[in-house]
């Protein structure tokens, strides 16, 4: 199997240049959003909360505010990087040229993740002026980042590969993700909940997310690091075949 | 060696809704010449095309493009083969040569300044490099996609209605940037509903309708064989009768008597040589006429006359 370079980089400079073209809400929005919850959660309550686990709240609520943003933006971008061309009909250069799967996700997806990973660092270089905070694992936690953002950079290509119209575009990251998000553990510990809800809590996939984040971090988490990090490249090896079925067979791509 | 680089063989396309868009479909395409696709709407040419450019997936048959099966030598074939699309789809917000240089790199080549400026320059276009392709007029913005689909130096080009939409003058420019394309040895297979196009432009003619290929052939052949010459003759005085002295001709009587109908010739111009003849008998048979209008078939009447006969057949 042949691999084309620089159709994969063309791919991935224009979605870049698709991101800095509307670096403006691209950035500023997520930032600000997250920098309000630092204050009302970090600074306003968090100083009133116990430590969790030797951490204190408004550090502890870090890696599951970065989560939140990071799962959100990166499904997002990568959805609407693929679903805008079939939009607009743009696709059938895509389509027409010899790219394949390989280049297709290295240029759309590599773009999406990266653009997440400029936004994680954006936040949590912005957390550093509420809270005073280090990670524990840097090297993991740059690792784990950058898996969890080219799973659900996958998952977005698939979603706006999926989608027909724009409003089924924002249901997933809006009613899925983002409350799975918010009870997957990014303002508690599970530990904290009562019983059955702290067994209940671990059918929720994006805590194992939350948690292996955490544990980058700080060193401890709800679940360990190994299972988080099986069920990302489990998640990941899905993803794959996913979109490699859909351009084996044309699935919403090719009529 | 065979001149043929596009070999469709059997193709046929079924729709998930159960439209069949293409019927077993076989076509040739040789170096070097301007195709016109020809049909209504709905006859399957953008499906055809889409199959061969791997837009749309073909239900069987096989494609063969410069000696590669598509199904499975794609990449040899697609790198070699560019598509101006129907509907002007591109990124309004990129700047011109930005577009155009991106598609070059899509097709896997090296960035080419000196390419790109040569596209742009030969569409006119040069001077719109750093615009946004918003900001520019419909036919602007068509000649933008054809230098995306030019970027990569394609040997094969479809044009999916290239002019659609266009006014008369852009369009005869734009005829005369095909032209020129095809004079730097692209290949070119065009669709388009204006058949005046294809008359002025192409060397061979398909129509297609109903996904079934109708006729396909040379241009001057198709014309040859089936244009007419047409002409009427207003006579200065009505008759009741054809006089014998131009019985051999094909003539009738019209308009109550006050013109003659002259219908014949094969569209080589052989027609306009018997109303020449036609005139003289009337001269010499003393009949008196004061207006001749003349006209030979077009490649309209033609395909008109084709797609007509088969929805009668069909009937």
């Amino acid at each position: 199997m042949s691999f084309n370079f620089r159709s994969a980089w063309s791919i991935y400079k224009r979605e870049l240049w698709r991101f800095l073209r509307t670096a403006f809400q691209s950035v500023l929005a997520p930032v600000l959003t997250t920098s309000l919850y630092f204050i009302v959660f970090g600074a306003a309550i968090g100083s009133r909360m116990e430590p969790i686990g030797g951490v204190p709240y408004e550090a502890f609520i870090i890696p599951g505010l970065l989560m939140l943003t990071l799962l959100g933006e990166t499904t997002s971008n990568s959805s609407f990087g693929i679903y805008m061309p079939r939009f607009t009909g743009t696709i059938y250069e895509l389509l027409s040229a010899p790219v394949g799967v390989a280049e297709t996700l290295v240029g759309f997806v590599g773009a999406a993740a990266t653009k997440s990973l400029i936004l994680a660092a954006i936040i949590l270089g912005t957390a550093t002026l509420f809270v005073d905070y280090t990670i524990a694992h840097p090297l993991w936690a740059m690792l784990y980042i950058m898996l969890v953002a080219s799973s659900f950079s996958l998952f977005g290509f698939i979603l706006g590969i999926w989608a027909d119209n724009f409003e089924k575009l924002g249901i997933i990251p809006m009613l899925i993700l983002t409350p799975l998000t918010f009870l997957g553990g990014t303002f508690y510990s599970l530990d904290m909940l009562p019983d059955p809800w702290d067994k209940i809590a671990l059918a929720n996939p994006i805590a194992f997310l939350v948690s292996g984040l955490r544990w980058t971090f700080y060193g401890e988490a709800d679940v360990s690091i190994g299972i988080s990090l099986g069920l990302t490249l489990g998640f990941l090896a899905i993803c794959v075949a996913v979109i490699a079925f859909i351009f084996k067979t044309g699935w919403r791509l090719r009529e | 060696m065979s001149d043929t680089i596009l070999e469709i063989e059997g193709l046929t396309k079924v729709y998930s809704g159960g439209v069949k868009a293409l019927d077993s479909v076989d076509l040739e395409i040789k170096q070097g010449e301007i195709f016109a696709l020809l049909g209504p709407n709905g006859a399957g040419k953008t499906t055809l095309i889409g199959a061969v450019c791997g837009l749309v997936r073909p239900t069987s048959g096989r494609i063969v493009a410069f000696g590669k099966d598509l199904a499975t030598e794609w990449r040899g074939a697609r790198a070699r083969i560019g598509l101006v699309p129907q509907e002007l789809s591109t990124d309004m917000f990129e700047p011109v040569k930005q577009a155009v240089a991106y598609s070059r790199g899509l097709f896997g080549l090296p960035p080419d300044d000196a390419r790109i400026e040569e596209v742009l320059r030969s569409l006119n276009l040069w001077e719109k490099r750093d615009e946004k392709i918003m900001a520019l007029s419909g036919g602007m913005k068509r000649r933008v996609l054809i230098a995306k689909a030019m970027a990569h130096e394609p040997d094969l080009l479809f044009l999916d209605e290239p002019t659609a939409g266009v006014d008369v003058e852009l369009r005869k420019t734009m005829w005369a940037q095909i032209d020129a394309m095809r004079a730097r040895g692209v290949t070119i297979i065009l669709t388009t509903h204006y058949i005046e196009e294809a008359e002025e432009m192409a060397d061979r003619v398909g129509i297609i309708r109903d996904g079934r290929i109708l006729m396909v052939d040379d241009k001057s052949a198709m014309m040859a064989r089936l244009g007419r010459t047409e002409a009427i003759i207003d006579l200065a005085n009505p008759m009741t009768e054809l006089p014998d002295a131009i019985s051999r001709f094909p003539v009738s009587l019209e308009s109550d008597g006050i013109q003659i109908c002259y219908r014949g010739g094969d569209g080589t111009g052989k027609g306009k040589a018997e109303v020449a003849d036609l005139t003289k008998a009337l001269t010499g048979a003393g009949i008196d006429y004061v207006g001749i209008d003349i006209r030979d078939s077009s490649l309209e009447d033609i395909f008109v006359g084709l797609v007509e006969r088969k929805e009668g057949e069909d009937a």
